[in-house]
């Protein structure tokens, strides 16, 4: 697939098509994959990779870098063209300059994973045929891969592209999932038990603001925390419940245009569950307007900012949110 | 610094009973920012107004906080106070210390800090006011009346007949509503087809009203002055233009056997038809649901019959936009649904009818042409049990908590009739009380009682119980007599609560109208503003507002028209300037304000800013149309960065407010 890739992409950019490529590439170590730009033939030849560690959502990269006086290659597995779509609803990005090429995936590996096992030291890790190699100054260790697979990949929403102009693999389909599980067992809580756990998860928040600098939802001109007149630019700062409410906030943000591509948590350096805060939110919008699933559709009405009669009454908030 | 100026109202002894308000000058004296603070009696009065406008210029307030009853009481008298000494009016804030303190506390302790508290939100809301200019809006000289009863005809003729235009929308086929299928009205006992069809007959003359019939409101964009508004005109398959309402169709259609809703459903019908007689427009209608020619494409006897040429199969629903500056509201109201009331047989014998019913009934062109007969085997009853209260004053979950107002007058009205035209039959009433206000009302009953002879019992029946013999066992209680009753009788007539229409509560959420718990529109104020929905430009006549009988009816459809013509006669309306505003520099161009936007007052634009980087951009950003926007807020809430704002409510104001409140 990545030579495959590869070739695609030097092609578009030999006949003129596109300029620009935005794909991945490697870091220092080679399971550490970084979404980059690249503009020339050989940049591709020498960095671009796509395997099992391309996690990283290039549709935020892509909104980041994007240029309307040229044509951007932009390469998108499911989870990235659903928050692609996103954008292009909310005109954040320009549909016009971009050439959409949408590739399979099949489960990212998530190195913490590894590492919560308890390697350290680690060399290299390689994924061959549903087996993970990991090379150590200490020694090796073979994972099947289903064990280190990410959590949002294990519980895989869809593996089909709402968009593309051009697509390489077979078009996958939404898939059958347990995302909602985890949610159930926080829902299943007493509001005790769960402001404990959210305190406990939430104090260990550093805002480094890696959350939010990778979520694709959150690409406002300038942000309700960086605005001084917002009123809740220094939720950080005040005290340690208020910073726990950055988060509460961010997800009362991004609720309705979530398309839980689960960046939050790969991102957070504190291992956050972050998702499922917003899959709460995702979870309650189905309930209450029927499913919906935000960057399905290009210039979809979301449940949030839309009116029909079928929608419950406010007095849902009295009666604890049962329908 | 703002120099607030704080005031406080006793209003006799409705705050200053619960509410100790020298305390509360005093406490909100000390407030920062404030450099005047006082109470006076009555600070609406003369006097209380000149103590505001001398501390203005005294002081040189920059804006004040008025500690009185609701600002939907007095906002606009203090607006004017301030203006009239030279301060903007939107510098003004009304802290409600009545109906949300000192009405709902008896402890004047609490009642005290609770007004304290809501004061220092006031403030803290002033201290970030601006001040604010209205702009003015156009007023569109039409109006729409909704509902073609009685309560809709006599609107729309009033307002026509002071020169505006008006379109009537009915989604019957007819106007006339219920009116046209009662028989008698009390207390007069006048026909009531005789003299409702003159006026339905006026409204069709008048060639400043327009009937669309056979019509539903689909959707309604705009606001006071200027609201647009969809209406579907469902298909008749019959041209209205070409149909000369001569009859032959009905007589020749084959299909006989559709239930005559005019009726009730006491008789049947051709599926081609015209109402009644004197039905508004007078143009025959195909019931799609029974004609077999829309079923199955087979027969078509209609179309050949017709010399007009007026038949059409293929006609569609169509969609009429129209511009009005007012809206009128008179949908009108049904008897309740009998299914929950299994007491009463309803369900089970044909013989147990409601009072509606029993109007067709005894009307002339009902299903026995006048003669009362048991629509079981068509006898003669010689036994009549009417019961009252079926469904109202009713607390179970399938009654209705309000008194239906009319039923005791037309039972006695119904007992009355019988007695005259049957005097060998007898008439037994059950009431829990007999309510009769109204002029010629109780002489009206006691001549049932005292003349005619009915049988009023005061109790309630508990079962009616259908016998083999056709015959039907009441068993009720005489409450006077302290006594268990049976009667066999041969008809049981029950006396239905009455509920508003079911079109009315989807008409309410597209007008953004309030409604009670019952379904009722809300009016601007139960005493004052009885006619006027408390959003602007929508207008309630009718039993749509409460239950009523016909002489309240057109008593308040011509008061209801007075305020349309007075909005109409107006070529202008102050518009208010509490609107939306974006940020551009931080607005995303998202479209999520668009999508909430009642009112489409947003558009988009693309504008080139300088980035910091001394490049430029071009950005989508939002723009709000001031005319249009109502400044209901709902784009504040939905924008995601923050840029959308209310003048008057901005977000850093509301949050002030929440903050005093907290602290």
């Amino acid at each position: 697939m990545q030579e495959m890739m590869k070739a695609r992409a030097k092609e578009l950019l030999a006949s003129g098509e596109v300029t620009r490529v935005i794909g991945w590439k490697k870091n220092e170590f080679d399971y550490d994959i970084t979404p980059a730009l690249f503009e020339s033939a050989e940049e591709i030849d020498h960095d671009f990779v796509y395997d099992d560690f391309c996690g990283p959502n290039l549709s935020k990269f892509t909104f980041q870098h994007q240029k309307n006086d040229t044509k951007t290659l932009v390469f998108l597995k499911p989870c990235d063209s659903y928050s692609m779509t996103q954008l292009i609803t909310e005109h954040r990005v320009n549909r016009e300059a971009l050439y959409l090429i949408g590739v399979p995936s099949y489960g990212k590996i998530d190195v913490e994973k590894i590492k919560a096992d308890g390697m350290t030291g680690i060399l290299s890790i390689k994924s061959e045929d549903g087996d993970v190699h990991v090379h150590t100054l200490y020694g090796d260790k073979t994972y099947a891969k289903y064990e280190v697979t990410s959590e949002r990949c294990l519980n895989c929403k869809s593996k089909k592209h709402p968009i593309y102009d051009e697509l390489m693999g077979f078009e996958g389909e939404v898939m059958e999932n347990e995302r909602f599980d985890e949610v159930a067992k926080l829902e299943a809580m007493t509001p005790e038990e769960r402001f404990e756990f959210w305190r406990g998860e939430l104090s260990r928040c550093i805002r480094c603001n890696a959350c939010r600098n990778a979520c694709p939802a959150c690409t406002c001109e300038t942000c309700i925390f960086d605005n001084p007149n917002s009123g809740v630019d220094q939720k950080a700062a005040k005290d340690t419940f208020e910073e726990n409410m950055f988060h509460i906030i961010r997800a009362f943000h991004v609720a309705g245009r979530c398309t839980d591509c689960g960046e939050c948590s790969r991102v957070c350096p504190q291992h956050i569950p972050l998702h499922l805060l917003n899959r709460k939110f995702i979870g309650d919008i189905n309930k209450f307007y029927g499913t919906y699933q935000a960057g399905e559709e290009v210039g979809q009405r979301a449940p949030l900012t839309n009116f029909t009669k079928e929608d419950v009454e406010p007095d849902i908030v009295a009666k604890g949110g049962k329908v | 610094m703002q120099k607030i100026g704080v005031f406080v109202c006793h209003c006799g002894t409705n705050i200053a009973g619960t509410v100790d308000v020298k305390a509360v000058a005093e406490a909100l004296g000390k407030e920062p920012g404030v450099v005047f603070s006082a109470e006076y009696p009555y600070m609406c009065s003369e006097a209380g107004q000149n103590l505001i406008k001398n501390a203005i210029k005294e002081y040189g307030l920059t804006g004040i906080v008025v500690c009185s009853c609701s600002p939907r009481m007095h906002e606009a008298t203090f607006r004017k106070t301030a203006a009239a000494a030279g301060l903007n009016s939107y510098m003004v804030e009304i802290a409600n210390i009545r109906e949300q303190c000192s009405w709902i506390h008896k402890d004047i302790k609490v009642a005290t800090e609770k007004a304290i508290v809501l004061g220092r939100t006031a403030i803290a809301k002033v201290a970030l006011n601006a001040p604010l200019t209205a702009s003015e809006s156009p007023v569109v000289k039409r109006a729409l009346v909704i509902g073609g009863g009685i309560a809709g005809i006599q609107t729309a003729l009033d307002i026509a007949d002071a020169g505006y235009e008006v379109d009537l929308v009915e989604k019957e086929p007819t106007i006339g509503g219920k009116m046209a299928q009662i028989d008698k009205t009390f207390p007069t006992l006048d026909c009531a087809a005789c003299i409702l069809t003159p006026k339905m007959v006026d409204c069709a003359q008048n060639e400043k009203i327009h009937i669309y019939a056979y019509s539903e409101v689909e959707k309604v964009k705009g606001f006071v002055g200027n609201f647009t508004v969809s209406i579907k005109k469902k298909a008749r398959f019959v041209d209205e233009t070409k149909c000369t309402g001569c009859g032959v169709c009905t007589e020749k259609c084959p299909q006989k056997k559709t239930p005559n809703l005019f009726n009730l459903g006491l008789d049947t019908r051709s599926a081609i038809y015209i109402p009644f007689a004197q039905a508004i427009p007078k143009v025959a209608t195909i019931d799609a649901d029974y004609c077999n020619m829309l079923k199955n494409g087979k027969c078509g006897v209609c179309s050949k019959v017709c010399a007009a040429g007026a038949i059409d199969y293929k006609q569609q629903d169509q969609i009429i936009e129209q511009q009005y500056g007012a809206i009128v509201v008179a949908t009108g109201f049904n008897p309740i649904k009998l299914d929950g009331y299994d007491e009463f047989a309803y369900n089970e014998s044909p013989d147990v009818v409601t009072s509606l019913e029993l109007e067709r009934l005894m009307n002339a062109a009902g299903p026995n042409g006048g003669t009362l007969l048991r629509p079981s085997d068509k006898t003669h009853p010689h036994t009549i049990v009417f019961v009252q209260c079926v469904g109202s004053r009713d607390t179970t979950d399938c009654g209705k908590p309000y008194c239906s107002k009319i039923c005791c007058m037309y039972t006695a009205k119904h007992a009355m009739l019988i007695r005259d035209k049957y005097p060998d039959t007898e008439v037994y009433v059950f009431y829990i009380d007999v309510r009769t206000p109204g002029k010629n009302f109780d002489e009206f009953y006691r001549r049932a009682v005292e003349e005619y002879g009915v049988h009023y019992i005061k109790g309630m029946v508990g079962k009616v119980m259908p016998q083999p013999d056709g015959k039907l066992l009441v068993r009720g209680a005489d409450l006077l007599m302290n006594e268990q009753i049976l009667i066999n009788a041969d008809m049981v007539v029950l006396a239905a609560a009455i509920e508003p229409d079911k079109s009315a509560r989807p008409l309410a959420t597209m007008l953004t109208a309030s409604m009670d718990t019952n379904d009722f529109f809300t009016e601007a104020h139960p005493k004052l503003r009885p006619v006027e929905s408390p959003t602007a430009g929508i207008f309630l006549s009718g039993v749509c507002q409460g239950p009523k009988d016909i002489p309240e009816t057109v008593a308040q459809a011509s008061a209801c028209a007075a305020k349309v013509i007075g909005l109409l006669a107006k070529d202008k309306l102050l518009s208010n300037p509490c609107v939306a505003h974006s940020d551009e520099n931080l607005c995303n161009g998202c479209s999520s304000c668009e999508k909430v936007c009642p009112y489409g007052a947003i558009t988009y634009v693309d504008k080139e800013f300088r980035m910091p980087d001394r490049t430029t951009k071009i950005r989508r950003v939002a723009s709000v149309n001031a005319a249009v926007c109502q400044g209901c807020g709902a784009c504040t809430v939905a924008c995601p960065s923050g840029a959308m704002d209310l003048s008057g409510f901005s977000n850093k104001q509301i949050m002030a407010e929440v903050d005093a409140i907290c602290r």
